[in-house]
């Protein structure tokens, strides 16, 4: 098997989490007081809740998901313009996470079985040789994600894809996020955990501006347990030290630059413009937008996208119970939502924190509903194992 | 808040909870008080008292697609599935089993015949004679090629149900977990995979046998970790046990050709089928004893001690991965329908 078990392992070695851990309560100790810290992305939310390591955080910290599910905030007329668009008869291609995500009415799914032609993509370039292979089809690749992904869309867009292609552009912005919640009044987040698959891409001397700004903590984190543990115990240093600075704690990946020449490609194709998120608010520079120079390529100017037969703004019942938006802003956890894991379940979800394997709600209920399990069944003794 | 389910879907066959919920909607009806264990307890199978001694009953229908894959077919399933029913109530020694077979028309009479040695060859090694039968055929697409339905009865002086777990007990797992479902999976779905992903289907009476032997009364509880894996088991031995379970998951023995696979399909190896496995709850004094007699015979070579039974938290089975904790989430639905 292609697989370096060894690297992974030195990641995954419990003797130094439990010394992590123990770095961990000394600080918070010494801070003295409760303190809530947040992080930003799906794939930091699946490796904490998968390993378990709220179990072994001090109680006065408080580890919380913040917008970090680009699916999760794409907003309902967003959906309804890709839900309309194959509806008119393009052939609408887009990420698998996006097929159920609901619109104001209808999902992309339902496009499908109503007998659009919706196709899952796992890459761009799929959808490109979609459209090469079909030149009399309108191919639209539904484009949803970060910085990471909107790299490859943006790449694809300069590689002089056929005539029949374009981008529904969907794609969201990682610092604004961090922004967004960093500028809320009720938010009580003194720290953040920064993605480091996207400051591969940014660099991570773009939180710069945001911890000064802000005053507030920036830790760049890689996504084994051990890198996010150690990511949180240095979060806790500089809040206890009162410094708002940036700590690159994944500096095997990233560099304070970050990558030229892929910045270089995103910001030639696209642009950061204010954008209505999902259950949360209009986000200044929330969405990344074709630049004019790419109208041919961008389905919103190519067709008349009419999405008035696909849309209805009024809030079924189970809807307005739903708690994505509290909880993408860190104001609620999914255990304050009376729909989840009961009315909200993955077969048949509510709310878009459901849907999506990014989503808070679906990687909780995954992973066994996140109860506080800390100090259940204490350590097995040695001789109890083996 | 969950509404009945008007239609039966695909996950009311897979081992997990919502199969569980459908038999204890409609089957539990058919239930009457038994001296001994009948069809509420939901074990394994029935024990009922005979003298001194008791009887074991265990019905099991075969469905897998496809029939043949690496490391085994339908016919060897057949007798396994029934003869490691028999042995998770205790009963190591089957006295007969029976084989119901419902065939395809156009059933190709050389694949029945494969089919047919394999059943015998696996009813050699359990020590299970062939007593009766019957055969009905149906028409072209009214089945799959081939179902086999097998009974199996035993006589035991002990039954061990699968509820007897109380705190401090350990359990062990008797081998590699998940290699039947991610052999079939990767057969299935032509993942193409390097390796030897083979299913562990075989008959583990006689694996059990030794486990009884070294432990004696100090064995309180067994189950075979097929529909649902690992985790299913070890769901139902907490909730009848009214116990936790912590799973060590450094303990637990996995494949690197199985962990692979599951990391690609994104599915816990703990949540896969076994068809040559059992789960043993044990007293913690007679712990090593078991594994020892376990790793003494070929089919046990790998078992682990590998989860503990806690008296917090009855009914949850929690996950400790050396870096925290979590539940582990009963399997639901359709992970890998047909699989047995």
């Amino acid at each position: 098997m292609a697989r370096d078990l060894t690297s992974e392992l030195k990641f995954r070695d419990p003797a130094k989490a439990r010394a992590l851990a123990e770095a961990l309560q000394r600080n918070l100790d010494a801070i003295g007081r409760q303190v809530s810290v947040m992080h930003v992305c799906g794939s930091h939310e699946q490796a904490i809740a998968r390993f378990g390591l709220r179990a072994v955080l001090p109680r006065q910290l408080q580890l919380i998901m913040g917008p970090g599910c680009p699916v999760c905030v794409t907003d309902g007329p967003e959906v309804d313009e890709a839900v309309a668009l194959a509806r008119q008869g393009a052939t609408v291609c887009t990420y698998g996470d996006m097929l159920r995500l609901p619109g104001t009415s209808r999902s992309l799914a339902d496009a499908q079985g109503d007998g659009g032609k919706v196709h899952v993509v796992y890459s761009v370039d799929q959808a490109v040789e979609l459209a090469r292979a079909h030149p009399s089809e309108e191919v639209v690749f539904f484009a949803s994600g970060f910085e990471t992904t909107a790299v490859a869309t943006a790449a694809a867009a300069l590689a002089q894809p056929p005539k029949n292609f374009s981008v529904l552009s969907v794609h969201k912005y990682v610092p604004a996020a961090m922004d967004l919640v960093a500028g809320s009044k009720e938010t009580k987040i003194e720290g953040f955990i920064a993605a480091g698959h996207a400051a591969i891409i940014t660099g991570w001397g773009i939180f710069e501006p945001f911890a000064q700004k802000t005053d507030t903590p920036v830790v760049v984190a890689g996504f084994e347990p051990l890198d996010i543990l150690a990511a949180i115990v240095k979060l806790t240093d500089l809040i206890r030290e009162g410094k708002a600075e940036v700590f690159n704690a994944y500096p095997r990946c990233v560099t304070r630059e970050g990558n030229r020449p892929a910045q270089q490609v995103l910001w030639t194709v696209f642009e950061a413009r204010a954008g209505k998120w999902r259950g949360i608010a209009e986000v200044p520079q929330g969405n990344l937008d074709l630049r004019p120079e790419f109208a041919h390529l961008d389905a919103r100017k190519r067709f008349r996208i009419d999405t008035a037969p696909v849309r209805d703004e009024r809030a079924s019942g189970l809807e307005s119970e739903c708690l994505c938006g509290t909880i993408m802003m860190g104001l609620a956890t999914p255990h304050d939502c009376p729909l989840f894991g009961t009315a909200c379940v993955p077969e048949s979800p509510v709310g878009a924190c459901m849907v999506s394997s990014e989503g808070t709600c679906r990687i909780w209920h995954t992973y066994g509903g996140a109860p506080d399990l800390r100090g259940v069944g204490a350590p097995a003794t040695q001789e109890g194992t083996r | 808040m969950e509404k009945v389910v008007q239609k039966i879907g695909l996950k009311h066959g897979s081992g997990g909870r919502a199969m569980r919920q459908l038999i204890e909607e409609v089957f539990l009806e058919l239930a009457s008080p038994v001296d001994g264990i009948g069809l509420g307890a939901l074990d394994d199978g029935a024990a009922l008292r005979i003298g001194d001694q008791w009887l074991v009953v265990t019905t099991d229908s075969h469905v897998v697609h496809p029939i043949f894959f690496p490391g085994g077919d339908i016919g060897r399933i057949a007798v396994c599935g029934t003869v490691n029913d028999l042995a998770m109530m205790g009963a190591t020694e089957p006295m007969a089993l029976t084989c119901a077979v419902i065939l395809e028309d156009g059933f190709p009479r050389a694949d029945l015949e494969r089919l047919r040695d394999s059943m015998k060859a696996a009813a050699l090694e359990a020590g299970a004679p062939f007593v009766t039968g019957d055969t009905k055929v149906v028409g072209r697409g009214d089945c799959d090629g081939i179902f086999i339905n097998t009974t199996g009865v035993a006589l035991t002086r002990r039954v061990v149900s699968d509820a007897g777990l109380r705190a401090g007990d350990l359990l062990i797992v008797t081998g590699h977990v998940g290699d039947h479902g991610m052999a079939i999976m990767s057969k299935r779905h032509d993942l193409g995979l390097q390796g030897d992903l083979r299913s562990d289907v075989a008959p583990v009476n006689g694996l059990v046998r030794a486990a009884l032997a070294a432990g004696g009364d100090d064995v309180v509880a067994m189950k075979d970790p097929t529909r649902g894996g690992v985790a299913g088991s070890l769901h139902e031995m907490a909730a009848k046990g009214k116990v936790g379970i912590v799973i060590e998951e450094q303990a637990v023995p996995v494949r690197d050709e199985v962990r692979a696979a599951s990391d690609m399909l994104g599915i816990d190896p703990l949540l896969v089928a076994n068809e040559g496995k059992a789960v043993i709850g044990v007293r913690a004094a007679s712990a090593d004893k078991v594994l020892a007699a376990l790793r003494a015979h070929p089919l046990g070579r790998d078992a682990a001690i590998f989860a503990r039974a806690i008296a917090e938290r009855p009914g949850a089975v929690i996950l400790d991965t050396g870096l925290g904790k979590r539940l582990l989430a009963e399997p639901e639905g359709e992970l890998l329908p047909r699989i047995c």
